[in-house]
């Protein structure tokens, strides 16, 4: 039986795809973007969030570890996640709420059932089911499994994808998908591989073949200050889709709303690299996209 | 200044401005009347009397500019008082005045006649005495501890809504038919045909007393017109003057003379006694497109004066306060609107076609530009609403202050047809007051009080003991240690709910009787088909169709207590019975444990979660199962529906903590929403959790969902609110209203009272300015889960 490891299904989605959607959140990116908003979806393993401003010390998950995976180290609960099982005692009895497990093993069946139950939503308003992450594709079998299981239930589907997977795996969902959402974060290769930790080759090769086979492809583009938000970026970007299936364009400008998230996994954030890009310069690129005759829209 | 006219402008801002004040003029016109008349003539007779006598002698008032005329009392925003309802004490009287909130300035002037005139005669004659004096010591000791209200306490049963009989006949054939329906009688056959005539004649009597009204109206305006040397309002004053020649001693012929028409009947009602809940037009769109479409076609009017027309009758609603309310009537009703409602839109009631006309338009345009409590305006959207409309309806909705609030058209005719009412019936039908339901103009539909059903369970978990009053008020169900299952508790709680319950309807029967033979209401019963042909009264069940209603209170909480005991004690075994009772009674302080684990990890009603919506399904079915088809003494069937008014912060405030977390005296859900802050997957879980229940067998649902303005911007906004409204009606929802004001917005305004003096917020169903609700209902508003789009 398939599973895939999921750290959120979110309903009344209204910014990953067209209508009322839930997004599944996918655990496990080939990626590692400085800006991530979603930094627990990176590790494909549990992980535990720890708010350390709120834990008191008070030792409640070090004893009811039924594995015994938690220890008090220089004044923080240490887990060991090679004992986790994810039984979640820890979260439920920590009085604080300072502790949240991220990620929870999942069968195709409940995935489905879950997402199911806002089917009269998806009807009304055009909406449907959008598999994100983290990155869906590295889960593959799952997902081609997941997608036909909603194709035969005839609901809408989206793949928010990062693009840095084998191409097969593309391939293999691709009739199963009405909307790609195709995250593009930089042109410039060496800068790709500065903040995302790998190159772009695979990604917009495999962009180029996507076109080929599939006919709706909307594109997603962080802007962020410091990083992309510069004419030359958003130009050879344009140069690049010129003649592709890109049928719609958004623009995300960069936020720093997961600031503490980075903190309760212990990771750290390069806040200082990086800013919001001003309004104007918003405008800017999405005129610019629309020049070129792109439906463009400015945020999810 | 809002408005759309610079007349609307000025009307509207002495509307908002004037202080609400009261008036004793109708008392002491109503005091001297009895006291030459009572028991010399039948009781009907009598009541008709006096309503006559009132439309005879009282003062006129036509403001400058108004073009639709008609007070309750003096001026607007003065209320008249009800001494035979419930004659205020000068204490009363002081505190109405100097309260803070939903005051009514008494004078000591004022006071003194109350005292002296008065008071001498009501005492122990108004039927606030002669109930409060027929209850048993148990219905007191309940109703003081606040297992449920009593609505007919002080005012009287209200809730007839206007169908289309008078836009087409006026009172002379109104008056006509009661007079051919006398002759009718059969004295010789009929034991009742003595009764019936008194009633028939009161009718008849208070059809002059309307009549006479209008004309004087006429009158009023000529000596205005006389005097006035402005031309155009000369004019003005003189088309009056010829509309109330016509209504409503004949039909309207024009659109303005059906918005008179609809007025004077107003009016009418709402002095003939203090019904609770004023009076609603109804489906007033369906009504007056007729005469809005005749005369368009016609060349005599157009939308701009259409539109000053309704915004003239929008402000004469606002005008008239709900009488001024003391106790616990006041607690459950805090408010100074009057629950008038307005359904628009839906399907045509005579073709079954799709009903949005351009008066559907016009009334959105008004309410929208308007921005008033009242009326309490609401759309019906059915499967045949276009878009268009329903679009047009969420962006005013959108604007934040709670006004439309939409109604399922199918899930309503569905609603009343599985209460017995023919289907042409059904479609003359709508919500009023708040939400619930009925067949307009063919149905008395009595709300008698609101259930505690929360804290029921709470006597159940202390053997029926209440620890607010210190009292033993319940039956003795067992001592919850001693319960082996959840069967055991859930069955206790049942056995207690049904001794409620019991409790509740003997004392309603009692009241009900007091209201049939003391407090007759003939102008009423003209308005209602089927008094006129039973010839009975509406208060002694006259009408086609008779319901009274119980709003259940609660079902969020008592759904969540439910499963937090079955969850943690019975399965989970996460504490025991007694360590839960023992949290409890510590308001949950030093068992901060048990406290994380009910309110942060247990199952709970509002999150599409089965384990707890089956509870809910099941004390839903247990609560209404209990009350649902119950027969009232004078032929009402019992029925339920799920709306608080403000009546979940009274019930809370008299309450423990409770098993799911909720602390000591907070308040309770209110409607079916989820308890506040439960509701973690966000609106779409609210609306499957919600729409479990079978609403079509209840008469009403009340849901409220609040948005952060962000978070619905934009067109994206429009459509997900549009969409969200569908699929819930789809799933046979009955009813939603939105919130749209930020937390942020809310806290501030509590601060700076001043800075926020328009802010109006849906509290029920209906909007109230936030300034005018008293603190612990602000922060309720406040707690009350903000939905925001991701």
């Amino acid at each position: 039986m398939n599973k895939a490891n999921v750290f959120n299904i979110q309903k009344f989605s209204v910014h990953d795809g067209p209508g009322i959607r839930t997004t599944v959140f996918f655990k496990g990116c080939p990626l590692n973007c400085l800006w991530c908003h979603n930094p627990e979806s990176q590790n494909s393993k549990k992980q535990i969030l720890l708010d350390g401003s709120k834990c008191v010390l008070c030792g409640t998950c070090v004893k009811l570890c039924p594995q015994g995976a938690v220890k008090i180290e220089n004044n923080v609960p240490v887990t060991d996640m090679g004992k986790c099982t994810g039984c979640r005692q820890c979260e439920i009895y920590c009085i604080p709420v300072a502790r949240q497990v991220a990620g929870r093993e999942y069968t195709v069946e409940e995935v489905v059932k879950e997402v199911m139950k806002d089917e009269v939503f998806y009807k009304q308003s055009g909406g449907g089911v959008t598999l994100s992450g983290g990155e869906p594709l590295i889960q593959i079998d799952f997902l081609e499994e997941l997608l036909v299981k909603l194709k035969e239930k005839n609901i809408h589907t989206a793949v928010d994808t990062c693009g840095a997977v084998n191409f097969e795996n593309i391939r293999r969902i691709s009739d199963y998908t009405d909307v790609f959402l195709y995250d593009i974060k930089l042109m410039d290769d060496k800068k790709h591989t500065e903040f995302t930790g790998v190159s772009n080759k695979l990604i917009l090769d495999n962009l180029r073949r996507l076109s080929e086979v599939h006919e709706n492809i909307n594109l997603r583009m962080p802007i962020i200050e410091g990083v992309n938000a510069d004419v030359n970026h958003i130009e050879k970007t344009i140069d690049f889709i010129r003649g592709l299936n890109v049928f719609s364009i958004n623009l995300l400008p960069y936020h720093d709303i997961a600031k503490h998230k980075y903190k309760e996994l212990n990771i750290n954030y390069d806040e200082d690299k990086m800013s919001k890009p001003s309004d104007e310069k918003m405008q800017n690129f999405k005129e610019t996209f629309e020049k070129e005759g792109y439906k463009v829209k400015i945020g999810g | 200044m809002r408005g759309y006219t610079e007349r609307t402008k000025k009307l509207r801002e002495e509307s908002v401005s004037a202080q609400p004040r009261i008036s004793l003029e109708r008392a002491l016109l109503e005091t001297e009347f009895y006291q030459e008349y009572y028991g010399k003539v039948e009781t009907p007779i009598l009541r008709a009397m006096n309503f006559k006598n009132y439309m005879e002698k009282r003062k006129l008032y036509i403001g400058e500019g108004e073009l639709i005329v008609g007070e309750k009392s003096e001026a607007p925003q003065v209320a008249p008082t009800f001494p035979e309802l419930c004659a205020h004490t000068v204490e009363d009287m002081t505190v109405m005045s100097e309260r803070k909130y939903i005051n009514f300035k008494t004078t000591e002037e004022e006071r003194i006649i109350q005292v002296e005139r008065i008071l001498p005669y009501w005492e122990k004659r108004s039927t606030r005495d002669k109930i409060l004096g027929s209850m048993t010591q148990e219905w007191k000791d309940c109703y003081a501890a606040g297992m449920f209200t009593e609505f007919m306490e002080q005012r009287a049963p209200g809730h007839t809504v206007a169908d289309d009989k008078f836009y087409h006949k006026g009172f002379l054939d109104f008056k006509k038919e009661i007079e051919e329906a006398i002759d009718d009688l059969d004295f010789l056959n009929d034991a009742e045909a003595y009764d019936k005539k008194s009633q028939l004649e009161a009718m008849a009597i208070s059809c002059d007393a309307i009549i006479v009204y209008g004309q004087r109206y006429a009158t009023y305006a000529r000596e205005l017109a006389e005097k006035e040397t402005d031309q155009k309002r000369k004019e003005e004053l003189l088309w009056v003057a010829h509309n109330c020649d016509v209504v409503p001693a004949h039909k309207p012929e024009t659109y303005a003379q059906a918005l008179q028409m609809y007025w004077f009947v107003h009016i009418g009602v709402t002095t003939e006694v203090n019904t609770w809940d004023a009076f609603s037009p109804g489906r007033l769109d369906q009504y007056l497109y007729p005469f809005y479409k005749k005369e368009f076609e016609a060349g005599t009017i157009d939308y701009d004066k259409a539109r000053e027309l309704m915004e003239c009758l929008w402000i004469k609603f606002n005008n008239q306060p709900a009488p001024p309310k003391v106790g616990i009537t006041l607690k459950e009703s805090a408010t100074y609107t009057d629950f008038a409602n307005l359904n628009t839109g839906g399907i045509n009631p005579y073709t079954g076609e799709n009903g949005v006309n351009d008066v559907s338009y016009i009334i959105l345009d008004t309410m929208d530009e308007m921005k008033l409590l009242q009326p309490s305006s609401n759309v019906q959207i059915s499967r045949k609403t276009p878009d268009e409309f329903l679009k047009r309806a969420v962006e005013i909705s959108r604007k934040g202050w709670g006004q439309p609030a939409f109604y399922n058209t199918e899930e309503l005719i569905q609603e009343l047809i599985n209460a017995g009412k023919s289907f042409e019936d059904a479609r003359f039908g709508g919500s009023s007051g708040c939400v619930e339901t009925g067949c307009h103009g063919r149905e008395a539909y009595v709300l008698t009080g609101y259930l505690n059903v929360p804290k029921i369970f709470e006597l159940t978990m202390n053997n029926g003991f209440d620890k607010y009053t210190n009292k033993q008020i319940g039956i003795k169900t067992g001592n919850p240690e001693d319960f082996k299952s959840y069967d055991e508790l859930q069955n206790a709680f049942f056995k207690q709910l049904e001794y409620i319950i019991n409790v509740k309807i003997r004392g309603n029967n009692v009241i009900e009787k007091i209201f049939a033979e003391h407090m007759p209401t003939p102008f009423m019963s003209v308005l209602t088909t089927g008094c006129k042909e039973n010839g009975k009264d509406y208060n002694a069940g006259g009408s086609k169709y008779n319901t009274r209603y119980i709003q259940v209170v609660g079902i969020g909480t008592i759904t969540d207590c439910l499963a937090s005991v079955k969850y943690n004690v019975y399965e989970q075994k996460r504490f025991t019975m007694k360590e839960l009772l023992a949290a409890i009674d510590a308001n949950f302080a030093g068992y901060e444990m048990i406290h994380n684990l009910v309110l942060n990890h247990t199952p709970k009603y509002g999150n599409d979660d089965d384990y707890a919506d089956n509870i809910m399904l099941d004390v839903f079915a247990n609560v209404r199962d209990r009350i649902r088809g119950r027969k009232s003494v004078c032929k009402g069937t019992y029925q339920i529906d799920m709306l608080p008014t403000t009546c979940h912060v009274y019930f809370g405030s008299v309450m423990t903590a409770s098993a799911n977390g909720r602390l000591k005296e907070k308040p309770v859900t209110d409607g079916i929403s989820p308890e506040k802050g439960a509701d973690t997957n966000g609106p779409t879980a609210v609306l499957k959790s919600c729409a479990k229940m079978d609403h079509t067998s209840t008469g009403g649902t009340l849901l409220n969902q609040k948005f952060t303005p962000s978070s619905i911007a934009g067109q994206n906004g429009i459509d997900n609110v549009s969409a969200l409204i569908r699929s819930y009606f789809e799933m046979n929802g009955h009813h939603i209203q939105f919130n749209v004001v930020d937390r942020q917005t809310l806290m501030d305004a509590q601060k700076h009272p001043d800075e926020y003096k328009d802010l109006i917020v849906r509290v029920a169903g209906y909007s109230d300015l936030f300034n005018n609700l008293e603190k612990a209902l602000q922060d309720e508003i406040i707690a009350r889960t903000e939905q925001a789009f991701n």
